[in-house]
């Protein structure tokens, strides 16, 4: 029946028509006067569906006849997902307030393109999937470059819609392919097609093809170049959302897809996860070490952090699967604090985003300087913080699964990595005081979120909350 | 030996596509354009005059966004006629399932009125 559907799509419908309701409100009375308060809306409506979402707990359901599938693990994706947009949402509102950028369109494009996540993490279907790939996407493409008179902003905004294309088209071609030779979109259909042994040259194609255009969406290398662009172009805020929210959405129906509609082939995908995997591991690691801006520093970091996340997914095992999702609500909270930070950098009341810039923070700011050393050190991997844990659980999973050279190159990587996290801690507390220093201003709830994740990374060594509980039950209900 | 072989196949295909891809994007430019220039070739010339002046011109972002929204409009015609030929067949579903889409597109419609898109001056 179709009300019992729609029973299941409703934190989606809700946040849906909250966005169209506020566009029209907005537009028909102050226009970007509303901007502050739509903010603040959007973030109390998302974290309102988050919770929603967490105590609608129970069965899984499907709707439209599998085409949208309710489970644990779109569950546990989509609270992650409304909780990180909520708080970049929050952090950001002071920052594009000060710059003139807080424009009205800003929140409603952001819970659409939270929509289009939601939808990406419960596709049950190939066009389910492609739909809420498309309308995160679009929303993107407009935030990247929302400051549009600004030269770097619209590049940024241009880059990512002419590669986000270019992916679309290469995910759609496998889409084809894959529909071709199963005979159905929908992911039950396409796991019986594929059988038990030998998958179809066809369909293997497909499901190439497929992984491409999603190691896209994730900037894994060999299909990143547009990440340190746009992330070096965007507004910060809007940075910070890229590198947390659509990247726990990709990962997701990345898991999704390859569970559900291709979970007989684990071998076949998983060599080609390894791989990414390992690429971006060491590219992220290697390319970051020569990079000046925070910005650009940060995109090198979240391929690299990308690559951790898809160690877990390339063993194919239910334990890797609830080691990439604990490892990516870990590696959220920790951009969330780093960004907050990053917010916060400017000189003489300009924004700026050079590392050099940080130098004796230690000694001028300690707190905050303490805080950012722990996410550092968190980030970089470093026992016992608890980026720590989730590098060891992903690579845990490798091992139990019979990678283990997969396990050694994300260890050796890691280390490669923990260099340029650590330079940045040297700069604070041992940098050259002759140079200008950064000053920082930073809203109360921004210095809030800096301190509560650095305070999270320290906690969570003693008890991760209760998310690697959910984590264990929504990879359970993913891989069966 | 041939099982063992197959059974990297997707990594082949894998990186196939991958370098294919790469290659084909750095080297498309290189290999199609065909370059034979001389001096009256690659001047500026314009329907067979010379350039009346520089082609980079600034051309107003209106004729861009009407061209735009002549797409959306286009392509909801396109989804309302075999929705109104098959109207017959489809239940109730199908009519609200259209109410909807057409609801969505209004909320679209009166946001760039108010935003000022259509007015010219």
């Amino acid at each position: 029946m179709i009300s019992t559907d729609l029973a299941i799509l409703l934190p989606e419908i809700f946040l849906s028509l909250f966005a169209m309701v506020a566009l029209i409100a907005a537009v028909y009375t102050e226009k970007d006067g509303m901007a502050g308060t739509l903010t603040w809306a959007a973030s109390a409506v998302m974290i309102a569906v988050a919770v929603w979402v967490l105590m609608s707990g129970g069965n899984d359901r499907t709707a439209f006849g599998g085409l949208f599938i309710d489970d644990g693990f779109a569950r546990y994706a989509k609270v992650v997902i409304l909780i990180s947009a909520a708080c970049v949402l929050m952090m950001s509102q002071e920052f594009m307030a000060r710059r003139g950028l807080l424009k009205f369109e800003y929140p409603v494009l952001v819970v659409l393109a939270v929509v289009g996540m939601m939808l990406m993490v419960s596709a049950g279907d190939l066009m389910a999937l492609y739909m809420g790939l498309e309308l995160q996407s679009l929303a993107l493409y407009v935030v990247a470059a929302i400051r549009r008179d600004g030269v770097k902003s619209t590049e940024a905004g241009l880059k990512y819609f002419v590669l986000g294309a270019l992916s679309s088209g290469l995910l759609l071609y496998g889409a084809s392919l894959t529909y071709g030779y199963a005979g159905t979109t929908q992911f039950a259909g396409i796991i019986g097609a594929a059988g038990e042994g030998e998958m179809p040259l066809g369909l293997l194609i497909g499901l190439v093809f497929i992984i491409s255009g999603l190691a896209f969406k994730i900037s894994a290398v060999p299909f990143h170049m547009w990440t340190p662009d746009v992330y070096e172009g965007a507004p910060t805020p809007i940075t910070a959302f890229f590198a947390t929210a659509p990247k726990i959405a990709a990962m997701g129906l990345f898991a999704r897809v390859l569970h559900d509609a291709f979970g007989n082939a684990t071998g076949d995908w998983g060599q080609i996860l390894a791989l990414l995997a390992v690429l971006s591991m060491f590219l992220g690691g290697i390319a970051a070490i020569g990079q000046r801006d925070i910005k650009r520093l940060m995109a090198y970091s979240s391929i690299a952090h990308m690559g951790y996340a898809l160690v877990g997914l390339a063993s194919g095992t239910e334990q890797g699967v609830t080691a990439m999702l604990i490892y990516m609500a870990i590696y959220v909270t920790m951009n969330i604090g780093t960004f907050a930070f990053i917010l916060s950098m400017e000189r003489d009341g300009r924004h700026i985003t050079t590392i050099d810039s940080m130098r004796q923070l230690g000694s001028r700011e300690p707190v905050k300087a303490l805080a950012l050393l722990v996410l550092m050190f968190s980030l970089a991997g470093v026992p016992p913080l608890l980026g720590f844990f989730g590098k060891f659980a992903v690579l845990m999973a490798a091992v139990d699964a019979g990678m283990t050279w997969l396990a050694v190159l994300g260890a050796i990587a890691s280390v490669i990595g923990a260099f340029y996290y650590l330079r940045i801690v040297y700069y604070m507390y041992f940098g050259d005081e002759s140079l200008e220093p950064v000053e920082g201003h930073m809203s109360p709830l921004t210095f809030g979120f800096l301190v509560a994740s650095a305070a999270i990374m320290i906690l969570g060594i003693v008890n991760l909350f209760g998310v690697d509980g959910y984590a264990a039950a929504a990879a359970a209900t993913l891989v069966n | 030996m041939d099982a063992l072989l197959r059974e990297y196949l997707p990594i082949v295909i894998f990186l196939a596509v991958a370098i294919g891809l790469g290659l084909v994007l750095i080297l498309a430019a290189a290999v199609l354009a065909v370059r034979n220039p001389d001096a009256e070739k690659v001047s500026a010339y314009e329907c067979g005059f010379n350039a009346f002046d520089d082609a980079r011109m600034k051309f107003d972002v209106r004729f861009y966004l009407v061209s735009i929204l002549f797409i959306i409009f286009d392509l909801e015609i396109a989804f309302l006629f075999p929705w109104a030929v098959a109207f017959q067949d489809i239940s109730m579903l199908g009519f609200w399932s259209m109410m909807v889409f057409l609801a969505v597109l209004t909320v679209g419609f009166a946001y760039e009125w108010k935003k000022g898109a259509l007015e010219w001056e």
